[in-house]
């Protein structure tokens, strides 16, 4: 093409980065590499070849992974770990040198991902290398801070992570800024695919003057993740990837007492209504769907688009989509890349062509030749039921339909097992603010999306996960409390032969829905004192009863919409009943479970509503300083309904202490009393009763935690399981947990003060951050 | 640069003017519906401009060819109280020959020259002199340029001199009070006024954007303008403290493409005030092919309004050409 001919036809030409550096630090790496462990490179062990996805050429040589492997970097990390966690301010030191390194170094960086992943370099450049460099400065301001600002905490210890290929540097940068921030070391394992940055990060760490072992690399499939899950000597899992294993992980680790933070998939909506500025929402989808080949957990890739200016705005995405360019990654003048791997391409090929329903339009324009290239795809005309409205395609198809009302539209977007992030594009922010609550999701964004930042929180509920990652809120998904707990004896109900204390029989029934219902069973059992008194009967529910109680929870959902003030008023009107009655209940608490510490243990319990109703109106959430103009407000938001299996050792104070965090922050309970002394909690229907709590808020079972425990664990339409019972289902509950990927507190057999305040424990547990983002301007 | 064969007395007259071969914009009733539904959400638009430079890149051959388009769609200007016949006789040479005859035939162009050549009124007789013999057209700032507060009855016939007096494209100013005082119906009845005084002659609409205090307005101001038949929609008079900006940009192009949508005629778009830098008009280029197509990026479509930007851009030319950096006092002054 000569100058004049490109004059006439006005194309754009190639614009290559240069991937000159980048092959020669492979070259300088010996194409070969082992796993970054104890501060060292290993010598390469049995290895599989790492390609660039546009052209299908060999990059260098990955090694796979050893149980050998992962337990010297185990180990590296757990020499190293004391001494890391001990100086707070050398943390943060040691980040910020990474931090200044990855942005001395963020050509070499960009252009190596680009390579590895097939993403465009402007993604790579602009958006994914600064975003990494961005986590590690927040995060060494968070080491920094950690004695001042979080006195009760320490770090977990040895953690492993486990991150994807769609982000693999800024995967791998939200995982280990934190972790190391909060004094933890590491093993982080990059995904199979993409490992090479990574490594690169491991020879930064080198330059940074990191303490050997703080921060450990192996490389390899996902059975060395499963090692890695697996080992005994790690303190904690962090998981990126797909919800399917991430179930698994869920499974694996059940009972073993490891943390566990998990980041999974979605089927995130885009909601148009029509008073949008349309040109500005298709631009959006542009970088919600087309970004990363929409290889991006929170894509927006369910496209609701109010009926009204539907065709409109289907039109003007077409012809969007035609404009955009495909081809080779390493072009500044690209707009869509390559998919990671031919596996991948596959993947997104048969979901594509299995769909028989609605109109598939695909971007015009040649596709390169060779490598794994997929056209951005837009269908439209799909019902909620169509498959693909369903289920998570990781590639660059959006999938569409229209809704008519706000709510219908809130309807549909939830109409999902997923709740990662959520698009709204309204120019009514009395709408935008109405909708944004509504939405099922860890992340919204108003008039903008796929909006990121180290000082915002992101994470999912329901099956995209739990644990946020960034912001004050992602630290606990780092440190512990302080406190070293004892082990938790059984607590077994007594037994006997006596005569009833009380000749009139008062049988307690369970209280579901705010009303005393008979066991589906029809069994009670005996309750009796440290002498062999009989001091009543307590209801045996089954899980019959158990899905009532759910059913009468779900049903009162309306108690999340009500005001901190109005549930504060509640819990003060408990604690004054309770009081009124305070005798009474001492003297059942000294009769079930002997000694005299009935008025205690009241006494405490009316404290305990009294912490509650305080916080009920006070647990604020934070507006977080991001860098755009506008605001992340992370608002902490009711976790649902929530499952517990109460302490035995405390029937009144145990109950207490659980339930009212929970309505406080306005979930519903299906609470499981003390198992040995369930008749304080059936005598608490009364004042539940006489308090104005509404029915199905709080529901109070009676029987065997052991029965019950793997039905609630395994209950799809319960958000939190937490036990405190004394008989240990920890593993139990974990493992059923998967089914859902529901939120699990579970106390691995560790004891609990129930006389200690621990509020902040209860609250962040009966709450979920959801940050809204909302940029603003005229 | 239209290159069509048509007869060489209509080449040196006609080939550079607007709309050349499109049917003219004939306005439509004032539909005011349609502009209280118009949006524009600020940040969201700032968002999409602060990333077009990184979107797009055209480098070697590809360069130069676009800088030489953007040399094609300059209007080359000056508005200055002490413009004098010499001064305007040194633009319109310049317009001529805007690159070196020597350096555009290493780059295998010829005949070059930039889209227009834009003056006040009192200079456009200097101006037709001196490029008599071109097909280069002159453009007449009116109206009462550039604050459009002269008495209304004089700003009309400002336009009807200047036409008279040979300028082949008018570029008005806009009542901005009527924007900010949303009396829409106004400002369509005076751009209405403006496009009949104008006779054969196109209208540029200059919205002044840096003046009318929201991206919505700017939006909706557009509309009103090609409703009311403006030819081509421009941003700014170079006088107001904020010129032409890729968000305003891309805000009034997105109403251009919708106006298109809508009435099926094409409105050609001036950005004018701010842009010296060659790269600066690449990215103006680049935006201008993704959001409306490579139609837009003919003289009849597009304009820079534009002094200091041609400089930058012969040096750039240079440096394809030589491969080595270029200085300024190489090229001949304007």
């Amino acid at each position: 093409m000569t100058v004049k001919d490109i004059f006439d036809t006005m194309d754009y030409g190639p614009a290559p980065e240069s991937a000159a550096e980048a092959l020669a630090w492979l070259v300088d790496m010996g194409d070969r590499f082992g796993h970054f462990i104890d501060g060292k490179f290993t010598a390469p062990g049995e290895t599989f070849a790492s390609k660039n996805p546009a052209t299908g050429e060999v990059l260098a040589h990955i090694s796979q992974a050893t149980q050998a492997d992962v337990d010297a970097a185990v180990r590296a990390a757990r020499k190293a770990q004391a001494k890391w966690a001990k100086d707070a301010h050398a943390r943060a030191r040691a980040l910020y040198a990474i931090a200044r390194l990855l942005q001395k170094h963020s050509r070499l960086f960009a252009v190596l991902e680009t390579l590895d992943n097939g993403k465009p370099i402007r993604e790579s450049r602009d958006i994914d290398i600064p975003l990494a460099q961005r986590h590690f400065y927040y995060h060494a301001g968070m080491a920094q801070l950690m004695d001042a600002e979080l006195p009760g905490r320490e770090a977990l210890g040895v953690c492993g992570q486990i991150i994807p290929w769609n982000f693999p540097l800024l995967m791998l940068a939200w995982k280990v800024a934190p972790a190391l921030a909060m004094g933890n070391t590491v093993v982080l394992k990059p995904a199979e695919y993409t490992s090479l940055t990574a490594l690169l990060f491991a020879d930064i760490c080198r330059q940074a003057g990191l303490p050997k072992g703080v921060v450990n690399i192996v490389t390899g499939d996902g059975a060395v993740g499963e090692m890695i899950t697996a080992h005994e000597d790690i303190d904690k899992i962090a998981f990126t990837g797909s919800t399917g294993v991430g179930r698994r992980i869920r499974e694996a680790t059940a009972g073993s007492g490891k943390g566990l933070t998990l980041e999974l998939g979605g089927k995130s909506p885009y909601i148009v209504f029509d008073d949008a500025d349309l040109d500005s929402a298709v631009e959006g989808l542009v970088d919600a769907i087309w970004f990363n080949q929409g290889q991006v957990c929170c894509a927006g890739s369910r496209l609701l688009v109010q009926e009204g200016v539907a065709d409109r705005f289907l039109g003007k995405l077409k012809a969007r989509m035609a404009t955009l360019r495909v081809g080779n990654p390493l072009d500044k003048c690209i707009d869509v890349g390559a998919i990671v791997d031919p596996v991948q391409l596959e993947a997104i090929t048969r979901l594509v062509d299995g769909c028989n329903e609605g109109e598939i339009f695909r971007a015009p324009g040649a596709l390169p030749e060779g490598g794994c290239f997929y056209p951005p795809t837009l269908i439209t005309g799909l019902s909620p039921a169509a498959t693909l409205m369903q289920e998570e395609i990781f590639g660059p198809v959006l999938v569409s339909t229209t809704f008519r009302t706000p709510s219908e539209a809130v309807e549909i977007a939830n109409n999902t097992r997923y709740g990662l992030a959520a698009t709204v594009w309204t120019e009514n922010i009395n709408l935008a603010l109405d909708i944004a609550p509504k939405l099922v999701s860890g992340v919204v964004w108003v008039n903008a999306t796929n909006l990121f930042d180290a000082a915002a929180g992101f994470g999912g509920v329901r099956e995209s996960g739990f644990g946020r990652e960034g912001g004050w809120e992602g630290l606990s998904a780092y440190t512990r409390p302080k406190t070293k707990a004892k082990a938790l004896g059984p607590v077994t109900a007594f037994t006997g032969e006596g005569n009833p204390v009380d000749p009139l029989d008062r049988t307690a029934k369970l209280y579901v829905g705010g009303k005393q219902a008979r066991p589906d069973g029809g069994y009670s059992r005996p309750v009796y004192g440290p002498r062999g008194a009989l001091l009543g009967h307590a209801s045996l529910a089954n899980r019959k009863d158990l899905r009532n109680a759910v059913e009468a929870a779900n049903a009162a959902r309306g108690w999340a919409k009500t005001t901190g003030h109005l549930r504060a008023q509640i819990l003060y009107y408990i604690a004054e009943n309770l009081s009124a009655r305070a005798g009474e209940f001492a003297h059942r608490i000294d009769e079930m479970v002997g000694g005299k510490t009935g008025a205690k243990e009241v006494d405490a319990s009316i404290r305990r509503l009294f912490t509650y109703a305080a916080w009920a109106d006070k647990f604020d959430g934070q507006a977080h300083s991001v860098p755009i103009r506008g605001v992340a407000l992370a608002m902490k938001e009711a976790v649902g309904t929530i499952g517990i299996l109460c302490p035995n050792e405390a029937p009144l104070l145990g109950l207490i202490s659980t339930v009212a965090p929970a309505i406080a922050m306005g979930n519903r309970t299906v609470a499981v009393a003390s198992e040995a002394f369930p008749l304080a909690a059936t005598d608490f229907y009364q004042i539940l009763e006489t308090s104005d709590v509404p029915g199905g808020v709080v529901n109070i079972l009676t029987g065997s935690h052991a029965e019950l425990a793997p039905t609630l664990a395994s209950h799809l339409d319960i958000d939190a399981v937490w036990s405190f019972s004394s008989t240990d289902l920890s593993g139990a509950i974990e493992k059923k947990s998967a089914g859902n990927l529901k939120r699990t507190w579970v106390n691995n057999a560790r004891a609990r003060d129930w006389y200690a305040e621990d509020a902040k424990a209860f609250l962040d547990a009966a709450t979920e951050v959801k940050n809204i983002w909302v940029p603003y301007g005229e | 640069m239209e290159t069509k064969a048509i007869s060489p007395s209509a080449v040196t007259t006609t080939a550079h003017l607007p709309q050349l071969h499109l049917p003219r914009n004939e306005g439509m009733e004032l539909d005011l519906d349609w502009v209280a539904s118009v949006q524009a959400n600020t940040s969201a638009i700032e968002r999409r401009a602060a990333t077009l430079p990184g979107r797009r890149s055209v480098k070697k051959e590809y360069q130069a060819a676009w800088l030489l388009k953007a040399i094609s769609l300059i209007d080359l200007t000056t508005l200055s109280g002490d413009d004098t016949e010499g001064r305007v006789n040194r633009l319109c040479a310049k317009a001529r020959q805007p690159v070196a005859p020597a350096l555009l035939s290493k780059l295998g162009m010829s005949g070059l020259t930039v889209g227009a050549v834009c003056v006040y009124h009192d200079m456009v007789p200097a101006a037709l002199r001196a490029l008599e013999g071109t097909n280069i057209p002159v453009a007449a700032v009116s109206t009462g340029f550039p604050a459009g507060l002269s008495p209304y009855h004089l700003r009309i016939q400002e336009i009807r001199e200047s036409v008279a007096a040979g300028a082949k494209e008018i570029d008005i100013v806009i009542s901005r009070r009527h924007v900010l005082t949303q009396n829409w119906q106004a400002l369509y009845d005076e751009m209405r006024e403006m496009r009949e005084a104008c006779g054969d002659a196109h209208v540029k609409a200059i919205l002044a954007t840096g003046e009318l205090g929201t991206l919505r307005n700017v939006a909706r101001a557009s509309l009103i303008c090609m409703m009311a038949g403006a030819d081509f929609i421009k941003t700014s008079t170079g006088k107001e403290p904020i010129n032409a900006t890729l968000p305003v940009s891309l805000t009034m192009i997105r109403a251009i493409r919708d106006y298109e949508t809508r009435t099926g005629f094409k409105i050609g778009y001036k950005p004018a005030g701010g842009i010296s830098k060659a790269k600066d008009s690449l990215v103006y280029l680049s935006m201008m092919k993704d959001e409306l197509g490579n139609r837009w990026l003919q003289p009849d479509l597009f304009r820079f309004g534009a002094s200091s930007l041609l400089g930058d851009i012969e040096r750039q030319l240079e440096h394809y050409v030589t491969g080595a950096y270029s200085a300024q006092w190489r090229h001949a002054m304007g």
